[in-house]
């Protein structure tokens, strides 16, 4: 490959399908050597923008480049890209061995064998090289299909929803390989998913993608604590959304007036610019004292609650807690075992530290991007 | 294609993992009786017929003689007649599949939503007799008929060149009656190909042709296979296109064994040929498949 940095950039790309917009002008750049996810619901348009870098669609309009390589309209064959498929797609009348060395032999390169047998190695699976794919586990397929891609050195490998077929056991420890084969060998991995744990879990930077536009990208911890959208908020982990009215704007710290109390966030975190602001909290961020407790000195509070319903999961307990207005707020709490669990009906106050909340324009939908039990799996 | 599934290994509990196999054969017995009587016992049956010593008659009835010299005259007599309907099946076969695996490669892959509509016009043909398609061909390949003059007219043929009773016209018989053997086999077979796996070629540097070499054709060799089989077995045995649009120096051994049962009634002679004829393809066939490596289909 080429010593010139070889970043993969997308310029205003765009595709129709039809009357269907799946992917609207989108502009980004993903450097070289990094694990680049982009995360969306279903039919957000997340895995036609894969495509049209793989080659396997071209775009209405806009230009792909690898590098300064313009391959808008270049077919898959020819381009420095490889692709792990969602379903392996792998060669069911091909031996492992001969499935991993498909593109070797395509492209003519000497010394195939070694360089295969070392690629089957490198992915664990020497034992298996005269099997056929059948014969092997979802696990050892979805290697084979990475081993498949990753011989050829591409330029960058592309990854549609590769651990959406494993189980949840399974698909930990992908994670965690493919994230070390990614450090090890340096390679530009372009990883669409609608799992935002899996994204966090090894994206350098994620793009957020819904309805064909990204939403807001950034490092994994940017996305999570200082989210732009309502989407953003819902659809990375989960968050309290309460309508405020914005007091004052203009220091370090925006004051909003929520439901008669007043709370402060830090004016980097506010993403709001009209009379109203949706107040985002995650709820893992906030506190939850038996009413009258002195809170914490300079926290944001907020009373008046009641607790409705007390999840208990081991390491954590989660509640809910009716406010005055009628709104439930989510509660995550760590069991430090520091004073005994609420119980339903206790009255408390919530609170937490003014740079741990966000604002965001009140126009938007404050459900969107909420994942539902049945859209995930 | 494959045998079906083993029975699932349940606990044997008072045999009762035997009495649910015995339960599954039971499936079988309406099928194996059938073939028992309409297959196995008139093969049998032809098998002593071979044997009759030839003297015999219809009329008088035949002794049995253990006349093994039935086979010997049978292959003496006749074997060109085996050369000639191997080689026309093999040319049909050809043919066929030259013709048939790109239609069928175009129903299963760029036909969209007429694909339904293209299956049906395959087997279309069909829906009228065998005998009555074979003879219309006649008047198409007649010495007046369109396709003659046309090819006289681009000099192909010389003038006083004709179509009928030639080998082209029995081979080009054989290729139309048998065409929808091959085609939908390769079609069933080459529309179980998942579509992903030629995208995966592509990705993996393979050109559309070396993907379609490479995945395609190979996962399509099954209907290949089969379609072979089921035109070249059936057209080695047709004497019907042979005896319409050919005429006794095109005959195939099909037309002598028609001749010898029904107009000479030379039975022993005529049970030999069949016998000899059936062993043959039985045994093209097993090399065929064998070195096709598709033993499955067995």
């Amino acid at each position: 490959m080429a010593d010139a940095a070889r970043d993969l950039r997308l310029e205003g790309v765009s595709k129709h399908f039809g009357d269907f917009v799946a992917v609207d002008d989108l502009t980004l750049t993903v450097p070289q050597g990094s694990f680049f996810a982009l995360l969306g619901p279903s039919g957000c348009g997340k895995t036609t923008t894969l495509r049209m870098v793989a080659g396997l669609e071209e775009p209405t309009s806009g230009r792909v480049l690898i590098g300064d390589e313009d391959v808008t309209r270049l077919r898959p064959y020819k381009r420095p890209v490889n692709t792990v498929f969602q379903s392996y797609a792998l060669f069911p009348h091909l031996t492992i061995f001969e499935n991993v060395a498909f593109g070797l032999r395509r492209r003519g390169v000497k010394d195939c064998k070694q360089k295969t047998l070392d690629m089957i190695d490198l992915v664990e699976l020497a034992p298996y090289v005269s099997r056929k794919p059948a014969q092997l586990s979802g696990g050892q397929q979805q290697r084979v299909a990475l081993a498949r891609a990753l011989i050829n050195e591409p330029g960058v490998l592309l990854l549609d929803e590769p651990l959406g077929a494993l189980d949840l056991k399974l698909r930990r420890q992908m994670q965690i390989e493919l994230k070390r084969i990614q450090t090890e060998i340096d390679v530009t991995f372009v990883h669409v998913t609608h799992d935002q744990e899996e994204a966090m879990t090894m994206a350098d930077t994620i793009a957020v993608m819904n309805h064909g536009v990204i939403e807001q990208m950034g490092a994994p911890d940017d996305l999570y604590e200082n989210p732009e959208t309502t989407f953003v908020a819902n659809f990375l982990g989960q968050s309290n959304l309460i309508i405020a009215d914005v007091i004052d704007s203009g220091g370090t710290e925006v004051v909003v007036d929520c439901h008669g109390q007043k709370v402060r966030v830090v004016a980097a975190r506010s993403h709001a610019g009209g009379a109203k602001a949706w107040l985002g909290v995650r709820p893992e961020k906030i506190f939850a004292t038996a009413a009258g407790d002195e809170e914490a000195a300079g926290s944001n509070l907020l009373t008046g609650g009641r607790v409705t319903d007390v999840s208990f999961v081991g390491v954590s307990t989660q509640y809910l807690v009716a406010m005055p207005w009628g709104q439930e707020l989510m509660v995550f709490e760590q069991n430090t075992g520091r004073r005994p669990l609420f119980r339903n009906g206790d009255e408390v106050d919530l609170w937490w530290a003014p740079a741990h909340a966000f604002l965001l324009d009140a126009d938007q939908d404050a459900r969107a991007g909420v994942v539902t039990p049945e859209d995930d799996r | 294609m494959t045998g079906g599934p083993a029975a699932p290994p349940g606990p044997v509990v008072n045999g009762e993992t035997t009495k649910r196999r015995g339960r599954g054969w039971l499936l079988l017995v309406p099928g194996m009786l059938y073939l028992a009587a309409f297959f196995l016992f008139p093969t049998i049956q032809l098998f002593f017929t071979s044997l009759y010593d030839p003297n015999g008659s219809f009329e008088q009835g035949y002794a049995m003689t253990w006349q093994f010299a039935n086979y010997v005259d049978a292959v003496r007599d006749t074997w060109n007649l085996f050369v000639r309907s191997f080689v026309f099946a093999g040319i049909a076969t050809a043919a066929c599949l030259l013709l048939g695996y790109p239609l069928a490669y175009a129903i299963a892959f760029k036909a969209g939503r007429w694909k339904h509509v293209l299956l049906v016009l395959v087997i279309a043909p069909f829906f009228t007799s065998f005998l009555l398609r074979t003879l219309s061909w006649r008047t198409i390949l007649s010495d007046q008929g369109p396709v003659t003059s046309f090819l006289q007219t681009i000099a192909i043929l010389p003038d006083d060149g004709r179509l009928l009773a030639t080998p082209v016209a029995v081979i080009a018989g054989l290729t139309y009656n048998f065409m929808p053997f091959m085609t939908l086999p390769i079609y069933a077979s080459l529309d179980k190909v998942d579509h992903r796996l030629v995208e995966a070629a592509g990705d993996l540097y393979a050109s559309p042709f070396t993907g379609f070499r490479k995945v395609t054709l190979p996962l399509s060799l099954p209907g290949v296979v089969a379609g072979t089989l089921l035109t070249f077995i059936p057209a080695s045995g047709d004497y019907i296109n042979a005896e319409l649009l050919g005429t006794p120096k095109q005959y195939m051994v099909g037309n002598r064994i028609q001749s010898a049962f029904l107009t000479e009634r030379n039975y022993p002679l005529a049970a030999s040929l069949s016998l000899i004829l059936m062993a043959v393809v039985v045994l093209m066939v097993i090399v065929y498949v064998r070195r096709a490596g598709t033993e499955d289909l067995l």
